[in-house]
């Protein structure tokens, strides 16, 4: 079995599973945020009135919630939400909730690792498509909607497809211009949006051993954008120091034995060209090259998959004594990224560079609210989406790029290959 | 059971979420107020032209994207019965089955072709059968797997006992 299938089978109590069986798991951990966890407590009210009461949580201690996508409260109704949650959450014992302005919070997937509050070899299932990123730490993570997690937070159980697996060997040596998030890209551009629709995608090879641990959960991260059930790394030196660094917590890490594969693909890293998602998808791949010279309006450095602390150093690295183009923000991840980022003199680059720093949030990633886009907007981007309207008006536009890329392109006001600004 | 209703159609393929419901109205959790922006980001007039138990049918992998259950709660309340494509995206297809709100039938891609805009529809799910009354044709659909079903016949996973 694979590292994915051995995480079923030990979660359902089964010595073997294979692609294709349905199982119910146990689960060891789950996360709602201020969007799916209104959505959860709306589900529970809907049970209610047909007789299905919440008398309590299935494990208050495994639970937690972050605030995100509109925090700082964008408006009446993201306020109110958050005060909705903050009561439910204390009426039902859940004490891991990282509240925006009360010390560390920052974005799920984000926390997700930097707090080490998912463990290798754990099933984890989150209120969030982007559950998937935590896979790179080794475990099980998939993400779901309203319902299920209701129903995971009632029983401590949900069902399960096991999946079809797809293999990546990224070998050879990585330049240093590529990022993880340009070799996504590119896989995402060669298999589609559906291209791993209900399976998982597991990543090895020397250049993933040799990848430290944020820029594993890139690639993990947008394996959603290909439709995959997970995305996962087996747990290694580079994932035990990164959580030994965070938590004491013994875990049990699973590897795979005897796995098998639906299909198999290599990649040679050293050839990779920084590559750009074009509008309206993220498997509209191109290398910076062919695209340099289209003009964008903006430069965004944020979310789950972009704004780690190597992306904000990536792009401060290129950023460095120069002045940006055009509108450029950056909003690090998480309150605890922001101080490192802050410590290490990465702050004063972007603001001497003319950008504007914001607070940890999903923002206008999900075209919430910080920076929304303008009808006929166009904005280059470190975050996952670009479908219509993603950022903002539904004529906006936005290529994806690594946050190399970003930075380059905000010091030209065009689509640059970062090796054009750095020489 | 048989569900008649018409088609809605908009063939292209991989409508994500963010134009099934998109992103600023996720802080809305009220159903009602969530289905008059069902499909915004492709027909501002979707929810309108909507009557009870009609039918949307769509390309490959409808519903990438997010995990939001705004989505096909959206679509449900509006009326939309069934969702009629050669695929669905894995989060949106549970969401519409655990939550009860609508069924996501899987068609071959040929059938896609062979319905049109308009078109009355006549759903068997017992046979696995669309009768297409407008032009006469019949196509199947493949079958729900046997725990999908389950939960299906069960009204959503609230409902289903392991």
């Amino acid at each position: 079995m694979n590292i994915t299938e051995k995480i079923i089978a030990h979660a359902s109590n089964k010595s073997s599973v294979s692609p294709g069986d349905v199982v119910f798991a146990n689960v060891d951990k789950l996360m709602i945020h201020d969007v799916s966890g209104p959505g959860v407590i709306k589900v529970f009210e809907e049970w209610a009135k047909r007789g299905v009461q919440l008398e309590k949580v299935w494990n208050a201690d495994k639970i937690w919630i972050s605030e995100d996508h509109f925090v700082p409260s964008a408006d009446r109704i993201s306020a109110e939400n958050i005060t909705k949650l903050t009561d439910w959450a204390k009426k039902f014992g859940i004490k891991k909730h990282f509240k925006y302005g009360l010390g560390q919070y920052g974005i799920c997937h984000t926390l997700s690792h930097e707090e080490a509050l998912v463990l290798p070899g754990e099933f984890y299932v989150g209120g969030d498509s982007h559950t998937n990123t935590t896979g790179a730490l080794g475990a099980l993570a998939v993400g779901l909607g309203h319902t299920d997690i209701a129903y995971a937070m009632m029983h401590g159980r949900i069902w399960l497809k096991v999946p079809e697996a797809m293999l990546f060997k990224l070998v050879g040596k990585k330049p240093p211009h590529i990022m993880a998030k340009d070799i996504i890209l590119k896989i995402i551009g060669d298999i589609g949006t559906d291209g791993a629709n209900y399976r998982t995608m597991e990543f090895t090879g020397d250049v993933v051993s040799e990848m430290s641990m944020e820029e594993r959960l890139t690639l993990t991260n947008m394996t959603t954008e290909a439709g995959a059930k997970n995305g996962i790394i087996a747990p290694d030196s580079v994932a035990d120091e990164y959580i030994r660094q965070r938590t004491a917590s013994p875990y049990a890490p699973i590897l795979g034995d005897d796995s098998r594969y639906l299909e198999e693909y290599t990649y040679e890293i050293e050839k990779l060209e920084p590559i750009v998602a074009k509008p309206y998808s993220p498997q509209n791949a191109a290398t910076a090259r062919e695209l340099q010279g289209i003009e964008v309006n903006k430069a965004y450095i944020g979310s789950c998959t972009g704004a780690k602390l190597e992306d904000l150093r990536s792009a401060a690295q290129i950023l460095k004594g120069k002045k940006v183009k055009i509108r450029t923000e950056v909003l690090p991840a998480a309150q605890s990224i922001y101080i490192k980022a802050m410590k290490e003199g990465l702050i004063d680059i972007f603001m001497e560079a003319g950008a504007v720093v914001g607070p940890p949030t999903c923002g206008a990633c999900c075209g919430a609210h910080m920076g929304i886009l303008a009808k006929d907007e166009i904005c280059v981007s470190t975050t996952n989406r670009n479908f219509p309207g993603r950022m903002g008006h539904v004529e906006s536009q936005t290529y994806l790029a690594s946050p190399l890329v970003v930075a380059a392109s905000a010091l030209k006001g065009k689509i640059t290959d970062p090796r054009d600004v750095t020489k | 059971m048989t569900i008649k209703g018409t088609v809605h159609k908009y063939g292209k393929d991989n409508i994500d979420t963010d134009v099934i419901l998109p992103g600023p109205y996720l802080k809305i959790h009220d159903h009602a107020e969530l289905s008059k922006h069902a499909m915004e980001g492709i027909d501002t007039e979707f929810s309108k032209k909507v009557s009870k138990g009609d039918f949307l049918v769509a390309g490959n992998n409808f519903g990438c994207g997010s995990s939001r259950e705004h989505a096909p709660i959206a679509l449900s309340h509006c009326g939309i019965s069934a969702i009629i494509a050669p695929s669905f995206a894995r989060i949106f297809y549970r969401n519409c089955v655990d939550g009860g709100y609508l069924l996501p039938l899987e068609v071959e891609k040929s059938t896609l072709e062979q319905i049109s805009d308009k078109d009355s529809l006549e759903i068997d799910i017992e046979k696995n059968e669309i009768h297409d009354v407008t032009n006469g044709k019949k196509f199947p659909i493949r079958p729900f797997p046997p725990l999908i079903k389950k939960i299906i016949d069960c009204g959503g996973l609230m409902y289903y006992k392991e």
